[in-house]
């Protein structure tokens, strides 16, 4: 099968390019980021996906199948671009699906879809509506594009589409939105609440997203490994220090004094849990795990060094 | 010491999933349930000193949804309900209550909740906790129930009808509990709702010495004979409401024997 990977210089997305290569499928991908050490046999196009250039991909090389990874979240860019790149990158991605004879589409998503609310479940399903938005404005675009990724259910029936809510990883090197927040040797918690986190290994993430190629479900799926974790456990089992300090005090020193700088939405999610019921994934695809919650952890914890750890 | 050490095996023993660090999926805690049922233990035991009756109706294994009557300001019943079924079953078991959505907007009460295994009181939570075959106690007065006077405590308010209908679609045995004392722990002369909205809570109840605190009044508790009724949960309103009437009924006449059963032992 063809893959076009668009994100493709992503931490996981290239895990997942080589993963796919060696399984024996034609791997191309585009990102407007450099990835230099591309191995051989993957053919890498330095492109924005909203550009022209992306659609002539699309076009000359006919991909059966697109993985579209290349969504951004608040860590990485400010507002008026993210909301551009995830809303009007997902809708050029759609259409150049529908207009270049794609057979698969992919959209890979995020569990923070759901939101973080006191009086949600703590177990979400796919049927769910997002909730909590206005705590956390900056997720608002990613939770439109993956709304929006999922319209292609209906109006292009003849594409197989999967939209995909994926929960937070780590890896060995860690990237993504918990690695970072686990950066410092001291992480912030919020007094009085110590929300599960529902934690996935980046190596796990890569075999779901292989699983949902090649067993081509159709639908939403929320996407999960080991069952989640209170995120003082993850702190500690990771070598850090947690440090539980007030809401509004903790709120005025992010981005200070070695705490990670973090938008003060993010703060609602250190309050309350994002879990998610994976059940429909596992009977579509037969995905089961291979990291559990310790080896996540564990791995996470000798790979990623410490800054000061030898002191 | 060996009390301590005695709820620690308890914990141990619950027939939970949980991982090497002691948590469930749910994100139950072994070592803060520990510390929260010597706690509550030692309420259970000394000061409220408890009487347990007919725990051998609860099942061992498998989904059951203990029901129960509330009284008294605020859910001392439920807390000795859990504390019971901890300490007086063989294996113990995990009560799960349904618990009031303000509670898990507070910090520490938030925490305590979630890793308790106390959740807010929802549907889904409901159900998934049912059909993973975990022990569900709700008390289908609600907040109205809490909120009983003095004077009303061994009376029994309107029963919310949403059990029964999950009862049915998970067929989950239904286990009546009778709670008494709980009226008398808490002996409420009256509830301020405007205050209480001001704090974020339901009501702030007053006791004749106005902090809501617990007196050492004896708590009773009396579990019933199971009831299994058969349908699919989609039965119009008025089969339903037979169905909760039936529980109601059974509860009041628990709590009435309970009362009989005890002036007449005070009078003897």
């Amino acid at each position: 099968m063809k893959v076009l990977i668009l994100g493709i210089a992503g931490g996981i997305a290239r895990k997942l390019a080589t993963r796919l290569l060696d399984a024996g499928h034609e791997v191309l991908g585009l990102d407007v980021r450099p990835w230099s050490s591309a191995p051989q046999g993957i053919e890498f196009h330095r492109v924005d996906v909203r550009k022209r250039a992306a659609e002539d991909v699309f076009r000359r090389r006919r991909p059966d199948a697109v993985v579209h990874m290349a969504t951004v979240t608040a860590l990485s860019m400010r507002s008026g671009e993210r909301g551009r790149i995830n809303l009007d990158g997902t809708k050029a991605v759609v259409d150049h699906c529908r207009d270049y004879g794609v057979k698969q589409l992919l959209f890979v998503g995020r569990h923070t879809f759901y939101g973080a609310a006191p009086d949600s479940p703590l177990y979400h399903t796919e049927d769910e509506p997002p909730r909590a938005l206005e705590k956390v404005p900056e997720l608002a675009d990613l939770v439109a594009a993956d709304l929006y990724a999922a319209t292609a259910l209906w109006r292009l029936p003849k594409l197989t589409t999967a939209v995909l809510r994926v929960v937070y990883t780590l890896g060995a090197p860690g990237t993504g939105t918990l690695a970072s927040f686990l950066r410092g040797r001291r992480v912030p918690m919020v007094l009085g609440y110590d929300p599960l986190f529902h934690v996935m290994q980046e190596e796990d993430v890569v075999t779901a997203l292989q699983l949902a190629l090649e067993k081509r479900p159709r639908g939403i799926f929320n996407v999960a490994g080991p069952p989640p974790m209170p995120f003082s456990v993850i702190i500690r089992e990771t070598g850090r220090t947690p440090v539980p300090l007030p809401g509004p005090l903790l709120a005025r020193l992010l981005g200070r004094f070695g705490f990670p700088r973090l938008s003060e939405g993010a703060l609602a999610h250190i309050k309350y849990p994002i879990v998610v019921d994976n059940r429909p994934f596992r009977e579509a695809t037969g995905f089961q795990y291979a990291f559990d919650e310790g080896r996540i952890l564990r791995t996470f914890r000798e790979s990623a060094s410490l800054p000061g750890a030898e002191l | 010491m060996a009390r301590e050490d005695s709820i620690a095996e308890r914990v141990d023993r619950l027939e939970l999933p949980f991982n090497e660090f002691g948590v469930d999926p749910y994100g139950i805690s072994k070592k803060h349930l520990t510390l929260a049922a010597s706690v509550l233990a030692a309420f259970y035991r000394h000061y409220f000193r408890v009487k347990c009756f007919g725990i051998e109706h609860v099942p061992p294994r498998g989904r059951a949804m203990i029901v129960g009557n509330h009284s008294g300001g605020y859910a001392v019943d439920g807390a000795m309900l859990v504390t019971s079924l901890l300490l007086e079953m063989e294996p113990p078991r995990l009560g799960q209550g349904m618990a009031e959505k303000f509670i898990n907007r507070f910090p520490v009460a938030s925490l305590w909740t979630s890793r308790t295994g106390q959740f807010t009181g929802l549907p889904e939570h409901a159900r998934r906790l049912l059909e993973d075959d975990r022990l569900l106690m709700v008390f289908p007065e609600g907040a109205r129930g809490t909120a009983k006077l003095y004077r009303e405590r061994y009376s029994l308010v309107d029963f919310g009808t949403g059990f029964i209908r999950l009862a049915l679609q998970t067929r989950t045995p239904i286990v009546p509990v009778g709670i008494l004392g709980g009226g008398t722990a808490v002996p409420t002369i009256a509830n301020l709702y405007r205050l209480g909205r001001l704090l974020g809570v339901p009501y702030i109840p007053i006791t004749p010495y106005l902090l809501p605190l617990p007196l050492p009044a004896p708590v009773e508790l009396h579990y019933g004979e199971p009831l299994t009724f058969s349908g699919t949960g989609d039965e119009d309103d008025e089969v339903i409401s037979g169905y909760v009437e039936q529980v109601k009924a059974r509860i009041a006449g628990i709590i009435e024997q309970g009362r009989a059963r005890r002036s007449g032992r005070q009078g003897s």
